[in-house]
């Protein structure tokens, strides 16, 4: 298994990378969007703000590319909180910006409730409302580390893998065919974190 | 729901692990690869390490060694000390590290707290506030390891700080530091109450009950260094306790 890191500018990829290879895959944190051929799997990792993500997804040439081998070439992937926000068809985050449109929804900030606070950031349960293979072997609702303040408001309702409770309820997987989205950082989340990446790299 | 995290934090020295009070008197307490396995292996729910001596040093924090200590950690690492220049904060997330905290360089240049955030995303932002009180019990920020008094209400700067879009805020009253006799609940409270950001309370904490009052002032997580190092007591400990009291907490 080889797995592309898309590198665009900023991200904790030393970690992302870290817990691929520890999952038992080969890490590829890459500039190029030349490196797409070579990989079997793709992950976009992402921190920051949505149009910064997108302008220097777009500076790096990898748009094109990334919707040609999410679309046509269908090569597993996997988008990881802001990763996986890019996977829309367009952020809320300081104006409107066109995503990579491969899922269909909108970015938007989160609403906190009384007495919550934004980022929604620590540990927070994951509760599966769809069957998937990206959970296999996990445990039903575990936690796992969240830190962000947008949210990805699915289009539709038969993309969404797992929800959890904060700010009223929010979407924290999704998923397209071989395409997945996870709004946590399962590189940050120990064991089960380890073991959805470990069933990422099993498809395909 | 979103767990009440416990945060253990280590303190790098010249040589390893140390622990003092009131950020001084500093005692070795081992070495900070075996610390931070053993946390890691007892899955906690995140760990802070910073380097004390960074900032007075006019340097960044080992690179080589947060690389090789991040290796061994799979839960959120927060890397501080020193963290005065982009280029820092990014050799420090290439090295392993998921967010930074920010303290003495926040006062220094208006423009890094904006820029880091601008550049990196506010969830990767910790602004750590050090303050004492006068002898008219007003608080005022310090810097430099509590060294250096800015003169700054630690309210007023929370709220500047927030403004600038940083993620979290960790405060730590520094006549607390290494005592064990508990948080400074007070100033825990002003801040939760006057910001929306999480804040995260640190010094003082010596038994599980003070986790437990930092909480009910209002903190988002609790973090801890003595009393894992000098006491029986452990996160795992911490959390079976905070549980029994009805916080919620990571299992």
């Amino acid at each position: 298994m080889k797995v592309l890191i898309v590198d665009y500018g900023m991200g904790n990829l030393a970690s992302v990378a870290r817990a691929i290879e520890v999952a038992g895959g080969r890490a590829m944190i890459s500039l190029s969007p030349m490196d797409i051929k070579k990989a079997s799997h793709i992950v976009l990792p992402g921190v920051g703000a949505f149009p910064d993500a997108m302008h220097a997804l777009h500076h790096g040439g990898w748009v094109e590319s990334l919707i040609e081998a999410f679309n046509v070439q269908c090569i597993p992937a996997l988008g990881i909180c802001l990763g996986m926000q890019l996977l829309a068809d367009y952020g809320e985050e300081h104006g409107i910006t066109p995503g990579l449109g491969i899922i269909g929804g909108r970015v938007c900030q989160m609403v906190p409730q009384a007495g919550e606070r934004l980022p929604h950031v620590g540990w927070n349960e994951v509760i599966q409302v769809k069957q998937s293979e990206l959970f296999a072997r996990t445990e039903p609702s575990a936690d796992y580390y969240f830190v962000h303040k947008y949210h990805f408001n699915a289009a539709n309702q038969e993309s969404i893998l797992a929800t959890s409770n904060y700010a009223g309820g929010f979407v924290s997987a999704i998923q397209r065919e071989h395409v997945f989205g996870v709004q946590f950082h399962p590189e940050k989340s120990s064991k089960n974190g380890l073991q959805l990446i470990r069933n990422f790299l099993a498809m395909g | 729901m979103l767990k009440t995290r416990i945060i253990p934090t280590l303190l790098l020295g010249n040589f390893g692990l140390v622990k003092g009070e009131r950020f001084d008197a500093w005692r070795q307490v081992g070495a900070a690869l075996p610390a931070v396995e053993v946390y890691n292996l007892r899955d906690v729910d995140e760990l802070i390490i910073l380097d004390i001596n960074a900032t007075k040093e006019m340097r960044a924090p080992d690179f080589d060694l947060i690389s090789e200590l991040a290796s061994s950690c799979f839960v959120p690492l927060t890397v501080g000390g020193g963290v005065a220049t982009i280029e820092t904060i990014q050799e420090l997330l290439r090295a392993g590290a998921d967010k930074v905290l920010i303290n003495t360089a926040a006062y220094r240049d208006e423009r890094f707290v904006l820029e880091a955030v601008r550049k990196f995303g506010s969830q990767c932002i910790v602004l750590g506030i050090d303050v004492r009180r006068d002898i008219s019990g007003a608080y005022f920020c310090y810097s430099e390891s509590g060294s250096k008094s800015e003169g700054v209400d630690p309210i007023q700067w929370a709220l500047l700080n927030e403004a600038r879009g940083v993620g979290e805020i960790v405060i730590q009253n520094i006549e607390l530091d290494g005592m064990m006799t508990g948080y400074d609940l007070i100033i825990t409270n002003l801040l939760a109450s006057a910001v929306a950001l999480p804040i995260i309370a640190s010094a003082g904490a010596g038994q599980y009950q003070h986790l437990l009052q930092a909480i009910e002032c209002g903190a988002m997580a609790v973090s801890a260094a003595s009393m894992f190092h000098f006491t029986e007591q452990t996160p795992g400990g911490a959390k079976f306790y905070l549980e029994s009291k009805g916080i919620s907490v990571r299992k």
